[in-house]
């Protein structure tokens, strides 16, 4: 009863109130920041959403929340990573892992690349790639799994080619987006200049289309991981994906939970990677995230 | 297009019954023209009246027209567009030498167009780092490094602020003068034609209408005595009229 009559003691709310000096200016401090930006950047700000996961995690566990036969307590998980470690199982699988992904995203960046630049530079080239790729696009790059099997067995070319295919996708609809997207205003301008084919597209193609490129290959280094976790589940005898599976069969969360911790912190830090190469690249931009 | 745009190597323009056509409507019908070298035209017209159109027959780039006629243009032609468009993604000093060949000698010559422009010390910056006016000059400098013949300008600074227009017009007529490619400049600006000119034409119904030689000492302004004479002829040929001011 109180808190409701304090409530009701509260100015309501109307016009904001007058500014307090006599002029009727309002004081501006010094250092202005753009009002509808999303203001100035945190230092190190990308690792405070991981960290505040982590200690909401801590706290559960510590209380006794989170049963730990269903998720283990952090310091079990760095615990089990620590031994597995010691035995030199982790460092192995995560090698298997990362080459396989960057193996797959590399054959897929390119492939996606090439394919875009043919669709996007020539009618022919659009004509014959970007019908087929949108159809590519409907189908789940997982769904070719089954096919993937019976053609290329269960051998590191399905993973790789797996992993490529499911890459390949947003790169190309990315770059090619990019591409088409470039002001027909600058193509007239390499024409008036007078810049021959190869000139024009180091000019005014690549770097017109990078900003694209850009997004396509975010996207396709988180879908590289997305794709690797699955096809390390389905037939594989080695990776941080097998080493999940075979925990699951032995009922270790623990280790369940240190291969998902690897997949994230991977995951985590070669999009940082394509951040830092993107601000490089795109220096001349200038952005609300800027 | 029918029209083939010839080259010579007397540095004339000529151009001949020129017609352009969008779709069934017709833009220019029977256009005659000649600049002689290092003579500054203005163009005068309506919008839709074919200046643009007649700056594009010229340097070559009039895909979308149909119709016949011939052209007859230098080899080396420059164009100024309204915007300053310039490659975000190229600082300054790349946007100026952008296409030249021999990398060295051309960014000596970009250096020194830039500061012909009074852009020196700006040739590091991103484009969107310098101000509408500011562009506009890297743009001139993009265009003055090529050292035209011919040089095209199309509503060059139609997007400008009145005081930064009067002190790019300047620029502009200084730079022609030092230079002295053949100019031919699309405004719809009357003053600013009688300022910088040589010669005024008017287009009218696709052909060049009103052709008058602006016989003023440079560098003129309109409080220039005989300046109204020629901003009334204009005016008149344009079919506007003005109130007469009360003396």
């Amino acid at each position: 009863m109180t808190i409701s009559q304090s409530r009701l003691r509260q100015p309501r709310p109307g016009p904001p109130p007058a500014p307090e000096n006599a002029s009727g200016l309002s004081p501006r401090s010094a250092a202005r920041r753009r009002r509808l930006g999303p203001g100035k950047r945190i230092p190190y700000g990308r690792v405070l959403g991981p960290v505040l996961i982590l200690a909401v995690w801590s706290a559960a566990s510590a209380t006794g929340v989170l049963d730990p036969r269903l998720v283990s307590a952090p310091w079990t998980v760095i615990d089990e990573a620590y031994q597995l470690t010691r035995q030199g199982e982790l460092q192995s699988d995560f090698l298997i892992s990362a080459q396989r992904a960057l193996t797959g995203l590399g054959i897929g960046v390119v492939v996606g690349t090439v394919l875009a630049v043919a669709a996007g530079l020539s009618r022919v080239g659009d004509a014959v790639v970007d019908g087929a790729m949108q159809v590519k696009r409907a189908i789940p790059a997982l769904a070719l799994i089954p096919l993937m099997i019976l053609w290329l067995g269960i051998g590191e070319e399905m993973k790789i080619v797996t992993i490529a295919l499911f890459v390949l996708v947003p790169v190309y609809i990315n770059t090619y987006a990019g591409l088409v997207g470039i002001d027909s205003r600058y193509v007239e301008l390499a024409e008036v200049i007078g810049l021959n084919r190869w000139q024009f597209i180091r000019k005014v193609v690549v770097p017109g289309a990078l900003p694209g490129w850009f997004t396509g290959l975010r996207l396709g280094v988180t879908g590289s991981w997305l794709a690797l976790i699955v096809v390390e589940q389905i037939n594989a005898t080695s990776g941080i994906g097998y080493m999940m599976f075979q925990a699951q069969e032995n009922g270790q969360t623990d280790v369940i939970l240190v291969g998902l911790l690897v997949y994230g912190l991977f995951g985590f830090v070669t999009d940082a990677v394509v951040r830092l190469l993107e601000r490089r690249a795109l220096s001349w931009r200038q952005t609300l995230g800027s | 297009m029918a029209a083939d745009a010839g080259q010579l190597t007397s540095g004339f323009v000529r151009v001949s019954g020129l017609d352009r056509r969008f779709d069934s409507r017709a833009v220019l019908d029977g256009l005659d023209l000649m600049i002689a070298p290092g003579e500054f035209v203005a163009l005068l017209g309506h919008s839709g009246s074919g200046k643009s159109t007649l700056l594009r027959a010229l340097a070559g780039i009039d895909y979308a027209a149909s119709g016949g006629g011939t052209v007859e243009a230098p080899a080396a032609v420059s164009m100024v567009f309204q915007d300053s468009r310039l490659l975000p993604w190229l600082r300054v000093l790349d946007n100026v030498v952008l296409g030249l060949s021999g990398r060295s000698a051309a960014v000596a010559r970009g250096r020194e167009a830039l500061a012909e422009v009074g852009l020196a010390g700006r040739e590091r910056a991103w484009p969107n780092q310098l101000s509408g006016g500011e562009q506009q000059r890297a743009s001139l400098a993009r265009s003055l490094v090529r050292e035209p013949q011919l040089l095209l300008a199309d509503e060059p600074f139609g997007a400008l602020d009145a005081l930064t227009r009067i002190k790019m017009q300047r620029l502009l007529r200084d730079l022609c003068d030092r230079h002295r490619p053949a100019v031919l400049l699309v405004t719809h600006d009357v003053d600013e034609a009688v300022v910088l000119a040589d010669r005024v034409i008017v287009l009218h119904d696709g052909r060049a209408g009103l052709d008058l030689d602006v016989d003023l000492p440079q560098p003129r302004s309109p409080r220039n005595a005989g300046f109204q004479t020629y901003r009334e002829r204009l005016l008149g040929a344009l079919g506007v009229t003005e109130p007469t001011e009360e003396k």
